[in-house]
């Protein structure tokens, strides 16, 4: 069970960082590695689609190993995460558009939140059941 | 839910790393049930009662 695991977690690892890398090079590719051509920048976007696909089947293969308290510390965190990520989302989105913040709203800006806001709810959850 | 996990654990000479090899769960599954701070889906429950060769009612006492 846990060398599975291991595997899992390890399969997830890599799928995460080959997604961040090629959207490293989707993103700074045409600028700086070819000459804004359309061709390889449509082709570095599709690599990022696809190893960012593989990255969500590894985090499902993950998710359906883990036994039931984790799924439900999982699961409980997840939801308050989207909840919150579409509140304080539209809130933001809100304020962008009457002005209220000095810069535009950044769909990066809630990609972090994202991610804080799960990694805060899971540390909570564990503290709660763990 | 009240439990007595512990309990019957202990009377079958089982550690808790021991019982969640047994039942498929993690050791921290099992900790959680012993302190009564998470209730185990029914399949965890009825493979319990078959390792103790006890009811189930035995040891999850519903209130």
């Amino acid at each position: 069970m846990k060398e599975e695991r291991k595997k899992h977690l390890i399969q997830l690892a890599i799928w995460t960082w080959l997604w961040v890398a090629t959207m490293a090079v989707a993103t700074f590719g045409p600028s700086h590695l070819w000459d804004a051509s359309e061709v390889l920048t449509t082709m570095a976007i599709g690599t990022n689609l696809l190893t960012g696909s593989l990255m969500i089947l590894a985090n499902r293969k993950l998710f359906n190993h883990f036994d039931e308290l984790e799924r439900k510390i999982h699961l409980e965190s997840l939801g308050l995460t989207l909840g919150l990520t579409v509140v304080v989302g539209l809130s933001y989105s809100l304020m962008d558009q009457v002005n209220l913040i000095p810069m535009d709203a950044e769909i990066g800006a809630l990609v972090g939140f994202i991610g804080v806001t799960y990694l805060v709810t899971l540390f909570i959850n564990r503290k709660r059941y763990l | 839910m009240k439990n007595k996990v512990r309990e019957f654990r202990k009377l079958q000479g089982l550690t808790q790393e021991q019982l969640a090899d047994v039942i498929g769960v993690s050791r921290q599954t099992i900790n959680a049930i012993e302190k009564e701070k998470f209730d185990p889906s029914l399949p965890t429950a009825f493979k319990m009662s078959r390792l103790f060769n006890q009811p189930i009612e035995s040891f999850f006492l519903f209130e």
